[in-house]
């Protein structure tokens, strides 16, 4: 996804001078060909989110469109308050890009465990928020956020992330991907998990469950219209997101869904128990422990299903 | 651009101040002292340097002015009334309910404000970033800042503080309202900030001490920019808190404390006496 971002990006800034990344010194050898072939729409903060963001929110008040990069919480809680203060108050173009969503850096310890940004960036008045799910809806974000004049926060893993969808999509700000139809649950993806999700989708299948998938690459606005029409066509909701329980898509979707009338159905939060990892490992060993692989996912949906079944 | 007029600048300044004290008198509102200390600080900025006009506030290649110590509003909604911005009478709505005159700097349907600050640490990382941009532009804007001391204490205002002068934003302009005391106390004995012209040098700034009440020095200052080309200039303007008001001078109790009744009477005409 980090690829297809800075592919796009630099596609899209050789066309529009007002583009500018700001980084906070990291993205070596991502960002070098943009940094190399567009010096003057490339500025280095150095290790400072805070005047990173500060200035980008002035460079926007100037006329540009400016996109802060860095990893995990950098761009986001460590500067949380120029996020809130200068970019989303005063409606400044500025798009907030952070790499290492989730356990992405899962070996690189709990300072670099990024479960909590969702939530926080999804409660800024103002801020779009989008989680991608893979490189074609990366790029697709990309070319989104440019386009849309305002604050975003787009949230990537790393590279190197499958390609989940082999035919071109539709993407639009605030609506939903439907990956596959199924008739008895929706299982609704956010961020980089979404492989995980269409293996688990395809995983229950064999146990006689089929499941829809959607892709819920943008958290906010949140499709309400696909939320709804999931809880009424397939009576079962559950969110998956390589993030907190608290606060990110599986509250957003549980917040449409009590806010209905009359949807009382089985919903279940699959995500990361609001916590600090106690132990370090690969993003697939962080995911395992979580219960976020494809089989983990598909042993929570079935278990949840089978309760409802048989009671 | 009004200041071309040459506005008698002893005579805003004094307006500035009695805006201030009727501002937050009637509000019952803090942070007079502060308000006061930047009063002719202000006035030298909007008076003599500041290239704007008030019917295009938008105007793409206007210098900006950022109130970062945001608190001190009232004197920055004052001159910016006295500047044409809107109508003085406005000014009595400061703090009321519904009023877009907010108790820190606030720019929705306020015209002439760049920038709402109130937390601090927050106008020279968005100053900065201003000035790079126009830079990169080749636009002739120029982007003053104003800070508190205690300001001085938030890291962000030394991270913008370290990268302007790498870049050269000669653009930029750094005045610190250095009236020595914050919110607590004194600063010496909060966190000492001396040497801190000093320590603006130091990160590469082409610094200027002043006195900030020295109305012909602040004049001087600001129709000399930049005082170094390729520098970013820093202007640390000693200062009295609650200027102008004998018994709010050097006061740490009118940074919270509102002219009321007498006070504000007494206040009015010491302002109205001096000359």
């Amino acid at each position: 996804m980090r690829t297809a971002f800075i592919k796009e990006l630099f596609e899209l800034a050789k066309q529009d001078e007002r583009i500018v990344l700001v980084v906070g010194d990291l993205g070596f050898g991502v960002v070098t060909p943009f940094m190399e072939q567009l010096p003057r729409q490339f500025l280095n903060a150095g290790v400072a989110e805070q005047n990173m963001t500060g200035m980008a929110a002035g460079m926007a008040l100037c006329g540009k469109i400016a996109l802060t990069y860095s990893i995990a919480n950098f761009p986001t809680l460590r500067c949380l308050e120029q996020v809130r203060n200068d970019v989303c108050y005063h409606n400044a173009n500025v798009k907030v890009v952070s790499v290492g969503g989730g356990f992405t850096y899962g070996a690189m310890g709990a300072t670099h465990h990024a479960l909590e940004d969702l939530a926080v960036m999804r409660a800024l008045p103002g801020l779009v928020v989008l989680a991608p799910g893979d490189p074609v809806e990366a790029r697709a974000a990309t070319r989104a956020i440019i386009a849309y004049r305002g604050p975003c926060y787009l949230r990537l893993g790393k590279a190197g992330e499958p390609v989940v969808h082999h035919s071109p999509i539709d993407f639009e700000l605030g609506k939903a991907i439907q990956i596959r139809e199924g008739k008895d649950a929706t299982l609704i993806s956010t961020g980089g998990i979404l492989q995980n999700v269409v293996r688990a989708a395809e995983r229950l299948i064999k146990e006689g469950i089929e499941t829809r998938v959607l892709s819920m690459h943008t958290l906010k606005p949140l499709d309400e219209v696909a939320v709804l029409a999931a809880a009424r066509e397939t009576g079962a909701i559950f969110t998956i997101e390589e993030h907190s329980v608290i606060g990110g898509l599986g509250s957003a979707v549980a917040e449409v869904l009590a806010e209905s009338d009359g949807t009382k159905l089985p919903f279940k939060r699959i995500g990361v128990p609001s916590g600090f990892s106690p132990h370090i490992g690969s993003q697939e060993y962080m995911q395992d422990c979580h219960g976020l692989t494809d089989a983990g996912i598909a042993r929570s949906v079935a278990s949840v299903l089978r309760t409802v079944t048989s009671s | 651009m009004t200041n071309e007029k040459q506005t008698n600048l002893s005579e805003l300044a004094k307006r500035i101040r009695q805006h201030c004290i009727r501002m937050t008198g009637k509000a019952n509102a803090s942070h007079i002292g502060g308000a006061l200390s930047a009063a002719d600080l202000l006035a030298g900025v909007y008076g003599r340097a500041l290239r704007y006009d008030p019917q295009r506030p938008d105007w793409p290649d206007r210098d900006r002015f950022i109130m970062s110590k945001g608190h001190a509003c009232s004197a920055l909604y004052a001159v910016l009334a006295e500047c044409g911005y809107f109508p003085a009478e406005r000014l009595e709505t400061f703090y009321q309910n519904g009023s877009p005159l907010a108790g820190h700097v606030m720019h929705k349907n306020v015209p002439g404000v760049e920038l709402s600050t109130g937390s601090l640490g927050h106008g020279l990382p968005v100053a900065t970033g201003m000035a790079i941009a126009a830079k990169r532009d080749g636009r002739p804007s120029r982007f003053f800042c104003l800070i508190s001391d205690g300001e001085c204490d938030e890291g962000s205002v030394w991270e913008a503080g370290l990268f302007a002068p790498h870049h050269k934003l000669d653009n930029l302009i750094v005045i610190v309202d250095y009236n020595k005391i914050q919110s607590l106390g004194a600063v010496k004995d909060v966190i000492d900030l001396d040497p801190l012209p000093d320590k603006w040098r130091a990160f590469g700034w082409a610094v200027r001490e002043l006195d900030g009440h020295d109305l012909p020095a602040i004049e001087a200052a600001v129709t000399q920019l930049p005082f170094e080309v390729g520098r970013p200039s820093c202007i640390v303007a000693h200062t009295v808190k609650g200027k102008g008001v004998s018994f709010m001078e050097n006061k740490l109790l009118w940074h919270y404390r509102a002219p009321l009744g007498d006070d504000m009477a007494k206040a009015l005409a010491e302002l109205e006496q001096a000359k």
